[in-house]
């Protein structure tokens, strides 16, 4: 079974392969309360110089996700199965020295809130510095060189001078620059950010997005954006994943997904942002919250806010292709063929 | 009859003065100082540069909210939105100019009217979690206030509480719950269920949705609007997120750094904006429909209100600032029919 693992993983190097490949990844945690199934079975993969959206409620599974790929699970959580092929280098199965070695390095992560990933009691520069000797061999004055440089490349004025601040002398956005900043160190070839602009104002969140993209053209690098939020993805993003109970429930490109969602939660997700078409108008709500994770129903995880449930759907959907480069978890997805689906779905789906 | 009387009401917001006032803030400010400590007053006796500190919160605000309009405030954090709007709330007192609530100045309403003028605003806060007490029954939550102003008797209470939680979507089969039995969503119905028991016509919402999922949120902006058109309710809906506002306000109010600089009909705002600052936070906010968009983003960061630019709190960040911004503030002109703005470049046109 390993032979063949390897075939593939090679055969997959060989044309082009994507900077990540994460396939059927399981994330369980165990738990007095029982085994939550935090991450059950979620695949896709993202290009070089590509974004990919991974978008999801609370309790989706999305930071999890994440944080699997980076090797960052605390017990009682575990991986407990699939692949996670970075360059064709199963990341699951990496001794923790070897993680070690790519953390930081070439896989990088941007969190939420920069203060978790700064030190509040050491000036910057220590922190870049360290950063950097630990996975280059160069003099401390090289290293504080290319501190000084990342920190310019990101947007920060003056980089000299702030290299000698402490982080709570920055704002939020800066912060979160400076955060960006060390994970671009060492010019990794794939970065995780989970919900960077998150906590930021409109207009720092825009100025950051603008230093992402403009990273990602130039440098190549591979991103995995994970978020909420559905408008920042559609600005930023190539691909998307749509996550639900711990699943990758839909998977395309950003703007087929968002024009014509497949899978019904993605449908109902759209229908709840509120945007400039729909001003006064009554929202398309999903009615009900996010099952726990620790009592799914069996089958489709969705099936119980779903405005297209059938009986059928008390079995397992799985994730197949149904339109070219669209993949969906469902049985009765909105297709095309079914006349505009977007705007049909609505008067459809009630009376069921 | 609601919906007529919703119509009624955009229209009269459309036609600009029909509808009287519920409130109206004339030259509003909010200063939060900080005291000199001993040390201070020490140096400062000893001749050193040090002096107390002042945040003006909210600088000189002109706001009118008309019976039965939804007034969106928005702005970033720290330009005193919600100092406002607690101050418009009856929570906070001003430090300087009035409020006056139905034509009548709130510092001067006797005891019964004061009374009556704070039952009538109600307040619904951002977090649901830390504005529910936590060892208080829902239906106590809910019941209380109405009880203690006499809107229910004892023998009608049960009936009373019941109504007000099935109003906000709530089962009241868990009047006996505490909150932490809920989850974020259903907390904020609490919240809503707790406001909307003393029967108020005007609700000021901070940040109501902010905390929550998009699948919930979409929820409790549709319970908002259900509820408007059903009690004929006035709100000032506080917000950040220039979506939310859009979808649900009738005029919208654009705040930066404790001014406003901006204010117009919220189709006139989001079709043309005036103001620079407005031009850019809508220019940035990131929309489902806009694929693959190039952010720009306007330089610089939010200047902190301790220490406020000279004249325009906005020119260090605008694209046209010109001489005249840095000595003079602008003041807010109407430009036209309802809509105002505060930039010295509606003068030199």
């Amino acid at each position: 079974m390993s032979q063949t693992q390897m075939q593939t993983t090679s055969m997959a190097a060989t044309a082009a392969a994507p900077t990540l490949e994460v396939r059927d990844l399981q994330t369980h945690f165990f738990t007095r309360a029982g085994v939550v199934k935090a991450v059950d079975g979620v695949s896709f993969t993202v290009g070089r110089g590509k974004v990919l959206g991974l978008v999801g409620e609370s309790g989706s599974g999305k930071t999890v996700t994440g944080f699997s790929i980076l090797g960052l699970v605390d017990a009682p959580g575990r991986i407990v199965g699939g692949d996670i092929l970075f360059h064709g280098q199963n990341l699951a199965k990496l001794k923790e020295e070897e993680m070690r070695q790519l953390r930081g390095n070439r896989i990088a992560m941007i969190f939420q809130d920069p203060m978790m990933t700064l030190n509040p009691v050491l000036r910057v520069d220590t922190q870049m510095i360290e950063t950097v000797l630990a996975h280059t061999k160069v003099s401390k004055e090289e290293a504080r060189q290319r501190a000084r440089d990342t920190l310019g490349m990101v947007g920060i004025p003056s980089p000299d001078e702030r290299l000698k601040s402490y982080p709570h002398q920055f704002s939020g956005g800066m912060r979160q620059r400076v955060a960006i900043a060390i994970a671009l160190l060492h010019r990794p070839e794939l970065i995780v950010a989970d919900e960077p602009t998150t906590a930021l104002d409109v207009t720092i969140q825009a100025q950051i997005l603008a230093e992402v993209q403009k990273l990602c053209a130039e440098t190549g690098t591979a991103m995995i954006w994970i978020t909420h939020d559905l408008s920042v993805v559609a600005g930023l993003a190539d691909d998307i994943a749509v996550m639900y109970a711990g699943r990758v429930v839909e998977r395309g490109a950003v703007s087929e997904v968002l024009d014509q969602p497949l899978h019904p939660y993605t449908h109902g997700l759209i229908g709840s942002v509120p945007s400039r078409n729909k001003r006064g108008e009554k929202l398309r709500q999903i009615p009900g919250m996010t099952p726990s994770l620790l009592s799914l129903p069996p089958g489709c995880a969705f099936r119980t806010r779903c405005p297209r449930a059938q009986e059928d759907c008390a079995r397992d959907p799985a994730l197949s292709e149904l339109m070219p480069g669209r993949l969906a978890r469902c049985f009765h997805p909105h297709l095309a063929a079914q006349g505009s689906a977007v705007r049909g779905a609505a008067a459809e789906g009630n009376p069921a | 009859m609601s919906a007529t009387s919703t119509v009624r009401s955009a229209a009269s917001v459309a036609a600009g003065e029909a509808a009287a006032p519920i409130i109206e803030l004339k030259g509003v400010s909010k200063r939060f100082s900080k005291k000199l400590d001993f040390a201070g007053k020490i140096a400062q006796k000893l001749g050193a540069p040090v002096k107390d500190e002042t945040v003006h919160a909210v600088d000189g605000v002109d706001l009118v909210v008309r019976k039965g309009e939804v007034v969106g405030l928005v702005g970033e954090s720290g330009c005193g939105k919600s100092t406002l709007g607690r101050m418009v709330a009856g929570i906070m007192p001003a430090s300087a100019g009035e409020i006056f609530w139905h034509g009548k100045k709130l510092d001067t309403l006797t005891g019964a009217e004061a009374r009556n003028a704070k039952l009538q605003t109600q307040m619904i806060f951002q977090d649901p979690y830390a504005s529910l007490n936590p060892r208080m029954r829902v239906a106590d939550i809910v019941g209380e206030a109405p009880l203690v102003h006499g809107l229910t008797r004892r023998g009608e209470w049960d009936a009373y509480v019941d109504n007000q939680m099935r109003r906000a979507g709530l089962d009241p089969a868990f009047k006996r719950r505490y909150p932490h039995q809920f989850s974020g969503g259903q907390r904020q119905r609490i919240g809503i269920a707790r406001a909307l028991a003393v029967q108020p016509e005007f609700i000021v919402c901070d940040e109501a949705v902010a905390a929550l999922d998009v699948s919930i949120q979409a929820q409790i902006l549709n319970l908002f609007m259900e509820l408007r058109q059903e009690l004929n309710l006035t709100y000032l809906f506080i917000s950040h997120d220039l979506g939310v506002v859009e979808h649900l306000s009738d005029r919208v109010v654009i705040m930066y750094l404790g001014r406003v600089v901006e204010e117009a009909p919220a189709e006139e705002i989001f079709a043309r904006a005036n103001h620079p600052y407005t031009q850019a936070l809508l220019a940035e906010v990131p929309r489902i429909e806009a694929r693959k968009k190039s952010f720009a983003g306007i330089k610089g960061e939010i200047p902190s209100p301790l220490n406020p630019p000279s004249g325009c709190h906005f020119h260090p960040r605008c694209p046209h600032a010109f001489a005249r911004c840095k000595l003079e503030r602008p003041a807010l002109r109407e430009i036209a029919p309802g809509h105002k703005s505060a930039c010295h470049l509606n003068d030199a046109a």
